[in-house]
């Protein structure tokens, strides 16, 4: 009993950041159609901004909002410089934001190394509850707990703003969005620097869960990333939560029983999704 | 006639792709009269309304719309200066509600908005007790009254409406006509049809495109008489 809810809090403390990696994904995806393979980059440099600004003021608050600055930064820059000049074009999208990714983690290299860098909790966070048998980690619990309001925001923005309502049309029909007046490429701009923002955030809050960071956990968490936007369905943020906490939910028990497995697991969860649904759990039908 | 012609379009040139669909439209889009494109399938009257609003920019010509050249803008642009585009596929956001599908089309909210749409409102009566609900879910007229609808909300000078009566029954098609008769009083139309009862009913002039061209241009009365220009670029009296 004690092992399941520690393996549960577990996994839907990781399913939680890997929402906030996705979301943002997801949503330039079913936006514009545009793939971004530097989106695990973003996550990876929030972790660094975040680590670093943690470190050096001893703020945990003063590093996410680090992590968020940064993230928004290099996510306008992306859409700014390499994004806007190849909409529409997806060999093009592909390669150029694979060579982003790789111009990113060589630049990161250069200030920290190519070695891991210890990351901590904050202190309040450290300690754990005990009830009974069970061990409950304060940290996990306080990941699931942002996550959910970030997922309430989101949501409201969603449901009740005009760019919400412009962003599902858009994931729905972007050229008739255009039609109606409406600059789509303003409101994507914004969807991708606030998606940036959120992946960057998820790596700072990832960071000491995972205990230290390294250039590669970008690629590593992005690959998962893709793959929980396909099972949830793309342009879904609803699909999105759902499938992170899924992805989450099943690495995390897989781990426990057959360690090896963990990362196979969340591909055989993608195969039997398309394979039941192809456009993955809220995606679109595919018209 | 010395009405104000409101859009002129010029010699106008469009390639999807490697493919050079249109190879010479003239339009000239007299205010206040509903100006009928007909011609056969695959002649090119989507691609002339989407080369016009800018969703399929020309790569040749001109398109004036209200003194202004506006080819080469981008759709929202086009739009924001009075053009209201009804597509072939109505264009609707059937994940959002029938209000939100208006919502997300206004420019402002004030008054004269929301009394505009009122106004719709009862031309499509069938539409009001809809609001709230999603508009996927409404009915095939349900969608085209509401695709037409939201093109009217913002007082657009220009109304484009791509073959609205496609896939509707007789009935629905009847109302549709009463619809745009009231609409043409606010609204300049040029309306794509291949319904030839409908184009008559409605339509004061005409041009026939064929093969990426216009080829014909006159007053409708004229055409519903000429039974030869009907046969020769409509099919209209043939068996085959
Ligand atoms: N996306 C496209 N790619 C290639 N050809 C197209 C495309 N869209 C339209 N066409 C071609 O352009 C021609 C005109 O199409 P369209 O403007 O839709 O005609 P209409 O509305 O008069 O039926 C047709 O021959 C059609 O096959
Ligand atoms: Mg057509």
């Amino acid at each position: 009993m004690d092992i399941f809810v520690n393996l549960t809090i577990a996994g839907l403390s990781t399913g939680m950041m890997y929402y906030l990696l996705s979301s943002g994904l997801s949503l330039i995806y079913g936006l514009m159609g545009v793939l971004n393979f530097a989106h695990g980059s973003v996550f990876m440099y929030g972790a660094y901004a975040g680590v670093l600004v943690f470190g050096l003021t001893g703020s945990f608050t003063f590093g996410i909002i680090a992590a968020i600055v940064v993230g928004a930064i290099v996510g306008y820059t992306m859409e700014r410089l390499v994004i806007s000049r190849v909409y529409g074009q997806h060999l093009a999208q592909i390669l150029l934001t694979t060579g982003l990714m790789l111009v990113l983690n060589e630049l990161i290299k250069i200030p920290f190394g190519s070695n891991i860098l210890p990351a901590f909790q904050p202190e309040a966070l450290q300690s754990s509850w005990q009830i009974g048998e069970i061990v409950i980690v304060k940290y996990r619990i306080f990941l699931i707990i942002i996550g959910l309001v970030v997922a309430t925001i989101l949501n409201a923005v969603m449901a009740k703003t005009k760019l919400g309502m412009t962003v599902r049309a858009g994931v729905q029909n972007p050229e008739m969005v255009q039609v109606l007046g409406i600059n789509i490429k303003k409101v994507f701009s914004f969807v991708f620097i606030l998606g940036s923002a959120l992946s960057a955030l998820g790596g700072i809050l990832m960071a000491p869960a995972l205990g230290a960071i390294n250039p590669e956990i970008g690629l590593m968490y992005q690959m998962t990333g893709f793959m929980v936007v396909v099972i949830g369905g793309m342009g879904s943020l609803t699909g999105t939560l759902f499938s992170s906490l899924l992805v989450g939910l099943a690495s995390s028990y897989t781990a426990y029983v057959y360690p090896d497995a963990a990362t196979a697991v969340i591909v055989i969860v993608m195969i039997v999704v398309l394979l039941i649904k192809p456009s993955g759990l809220f995606g679109k039908g595919a018209e | 006639m010395p009405d104000k012609v409101i859009l002129k379009v010029k010699e106008m040139e469009t390639y999807i792709g490697q493919y050079h669909i249109l190879q010479g439209i003239n339009l000239e889009v007299h205010e206040g009269y509903v100006t009928v494109l007909i011609g056969r399938n695959g002649a090119g009257k989507t691609t002339t309304l989407r080369s016009i609003i800018g969703l399929t920019p020309p790569s040749k010509g001109s398109v004036e719309f209200n003194g202004e050249m506006i080819h080469g803008l981008p759709p929202y642009a086009i739009a924001r200066k009075g053009m209201a585009l009804v597509p072939e596929d109505q264009g609707i956001f059937s994940q959002l509600t029938v209000e939100e599908n208006f919502k997300i089309a206004m420019y402002k909210e004030d008054k004269q908005t929301l009394d505009r749409k009122d106004w719709i409102l009862d031309i499509f009566p069938d539409l009001k007790p809809k609001l709230k609900l999603k508009a996927g879910s409404l009915s095939g007229g349900q969608k085209q009254m509401l695709s037409i609808s939201r093109a009217l909300v913002n007082n657009s000078k220009l109304l484009l409406i791509d073959e609205p009566s496609k896939g509707l029954a007789p009935i629905m098609v009847e109302t549709l006509a009463n619809a745009i008769k009231q609409i043409k009083d606010h609204t300049t139309v040029v309306l794509v049809e291949q319904n030839f009862w409908l184009a008559s009913e409605v339509g004061e002039r005409y041009y026939i495109i064929d093969d990426g061209q216009t080829v014909q241009e006159g007053v409708m009365a004229d055409l519903i008489q000429d039974k030869v220009l009907q046969k020769r670029y409509l099919g209209i009296g043939t068996k085959e």
